[in-house]
Order: C-alpha cells, then sequence, then structure tokens
C-alpha cells in the first residue's frame, strides 16, 4: 500500500478532466451506438455477436477510463475491475466449452 | 454566514480518525467502491453466461423472441443512459470545481434522465404483459411466433426468452431506481455546499455506480435488441 506516499501529497487536488474531453468521449459513445445500430444490418454471419460485442467493449473502455476516471486512477482499481472481467470470462469460458462439447441427439427446437 | 463560508472553501468535511489524511480516506473510499461494482460484474455476469448458454443451446427461440423487442426504444433508452453519464461526470467536475448550483442541476438532469428510462422501459413492459409475455409459468400469450421474413413458427419455450428479457432488465432497472435515489442524496448534500476539490467522495461513489449501470445497458442494448 501506497499510504505514506498518500500522506506526503494529502492537500494536492486531484486531476481534473477537462470539459472538452468529457464532451469527446460522449459524442465518440453516441457516435459508436449509431455504429452498433448500423452493423446490426449488416450480415457478418456468425461474427454479428462478436461485432456487437466489440463495439459495446470500445464504449465500455472509454466510460471506464474517463467518465470512471480510471485513467488518472491508481493501479489497485484497475486490477479489482479486471480481476472482476477476467473471473467472468473464466466462467464464460467453461460453460461454453462444456455446452457445446455436449453430446446433443436431437434438438428440442 | 461564516458557516456556509466554511463550507463553500470545502473545509466542512474533517476525515474520519482512523485515516492518515484526506487522500489516504478518499482513496479507501473508493477502493470499497470498486470492490463494489466488481461484486455488481459478476452477478450480471452470470445472467450474461446463462443468456449464452441458453443463446447456444436454442438459436431460433432467441430469434424468435427478439421479434418481440423495438430496437427503437432501446436506441433511445441507450442515448437517454448515454446522456445520464455525461451529466453525472459533470455532477462531479462542477462538484470539483465548487460550484454547487451547476453540479446540482447536473445531477437533477442524471436523475430526470434515469426517470426518462424507466418511462420507456414501462411502455416496453406494459406492451408485453398486455400480450401475455411473460417469464416462465406466468406467460400466456400465443407460442406462434411471425419471424422477420414471415413465416409464422411455434416456438414451444418461447417463456425462456421472456424469463431471461425480465430477469436481466428488471435487474437492471432496479439498479436505475437505486440509482436515481443515490444520486438525489448527492444532490440534497451538493445543496448544503458540502463538497469542493478536496471533499466529493460522496458524488464520485455515487457517480461509478451509475456510470456501472450505464455500462451494463452498453452490453445489455445490442444482446436484447441488436443480435437476433
Amino acid at each position: 500500500m501506497a499510504h505514506g506516499q498518500h500522506a506526503n501529497d494529502a492537500h494536492s487536488e486531484h486531476h481534473i478532466i477537462p470539459f472538452g474531453v468529457y464532451m469527446k468521449v460522449f459524442s465518440a459513445l453516441i457516435a459508436l451506438t449509431v455504429i452498433t445500430v448500423l452493423a446490426a444490418r449488416v450480415d457478418f454471419g456468425a461474427f454479428g455477436a462478436a461485432v456487437a460485442f466489440g463495439i459495446a467493449t470500445v464504449k465500455a473502455v472509454l466510460v471506464l477510463a474517463y467518465f470512471m476516471h480510471l485513467k488518472y486512477d491508481n493501479m489497485l482499481n484497475r486490477v479489482i475491475i479486471a480481476s472482476g472481467v477476467f473471473f467472468l470470462i473464466v466462467f464464460y469460458f467453461f460453460c461454453i466449452v462444456d455446452e457445446i462439447t455436449r453430446i446433443v441427439e436431437k434438438n428440442t427446437l | 454566514m461564516s458557516s456556509a463560508d466554511q463550507h463553500a472553501h470545502g473545509t466542512g468535511h474533517h476525515y474520519a480518525h482512523h485515516f492518515e489524511s484526506a487522500e489516504h480516506e478518499y482513496s479507501s473510499s473508493k477502493q470499497g467502491i470498486w470492490v463494489f461494482l466488481c461484486t455488481e460484474i459478476l452477478m450480471f455476469g452470470g445472467l450474461f453466461v446463462g443468456y449464452a448458454v441458453f443463446h447456444h443451446m436454442y438459436p431460433l427461440l432467441f430469434k424468435a423472441g427478439s421479434t418481440f423487442v423495438d430496437w427503437r426504444m432501446g436506441a433511445a433508452n441507450t442515448v437517454v443512459l448515454l446522456t445520464s453519464s455525461l451529466t453525472m461526470a459533470l455532477g462531479i467536475y462542477y462538484a470539483q470545481k465548487r460550484d454547487a448550483a451547476k453540479s446540482g442541476l447536473m445531477l437533477l438532469i442524471t436523475i430526470a434522465c434515469g426517470a426518462i428510462f424507466m418511462v420507456i422501459k414501462y411502455f416496453e413492459y406494459s406492451h408485453k404483459i398486455h400480450l401475455g409475455l411473460l417469464p416462465g409459468s406466468w406467460f400466456h400469450g400465443s407460442l406462434d411466433v411471425t419471424f422477420a421474413d414471415g413465416t409464422v413458427q411455434r416456438v414451444e419455450n418461447l417463456p425462456l426468452y421472456f424469463s431471461f428479457y425480465y430477469m436481466m432488465t428488471g435487474l437492471h432497472g432496479i439498479h436505475v431506481l437505486i440509482g436515481m435515489s443515490l444520486i438525489f442524496w448527492a444532490w440534497l448534500r451538493v445543496r448544503k455546499n458540502e463538497f469542493g476539490p478536496h471533499y466529493y467522495t460522496p458524488v464520485e461513489g455515487v457517480g461509478l455506480f451509475w456510470h456501472l449501470v450505464d455500462l451494463v445497458w452498453i452490453y445489455l442494448f445490442p444482446l436484447l435488441y441488436l443480435v437476433s
């Protein structure tokens, strides 16, 4: 922990993200929403979901980095949130591997 | 008057005795919020993984279910929530700049956006409830689904789709309502001029929660409204 370090800059002011940066991030988020809707009309075949989730992830990173200030935050908070995402991927991975390796004689639909 | 001046200069708050400094208190509080947000991701994650597994098992079911949702409603709600995230961030920005009037206004706009989101959600829900499209055993609508290409097909396990739909949007909706209440609490404190560049932890914490609600919707929107 970096307690000693914090004690020294106890009176330092936090980084304030400029107003213009917030507006740019917001514009990018709206533009990406439009792209998400337009991309859904294009047939990417099996990659349709991947494209939609890819765009959603770019939006999520923008929100995390700027609106949630992670870009200017300490490493520990980034590790905390990354660990949540990591274990979600582990959870997803094993569930989906289980599902796709099952032998089903006849699907109900 | 002197006490108002004191608050206006951000000296109204003194950090608790078990912290070394105000900065230590701020970073510890924020770390607690991030740990909580981590558990939130895992809670919503369970629903997302369940959705993925069942989507793989019954692709036709989810294609059928998606014919009952209107992407324009989802897109409108996406824009509303993104706007609310911007105003939430600006609420913190003005709190950091010790501008209580603008900070309060931004928080009120954020609450209003949350209310608009819930109203749109209400119209979506009431339409589905009217058609009997309810989760699981409460379902009493028609199992015959008209697909995008005009073909009509009977989908026996259609109620399962609505179990996912209501659980995912419902849990998210509860978060929106809780978030609105928390922002209202922050607004009450902004009105009392409690915040400044050295102390704005409650607005920051509530803001982080609100942005997480937005993050979940960023994934729910393409998942429920666009991918079929």
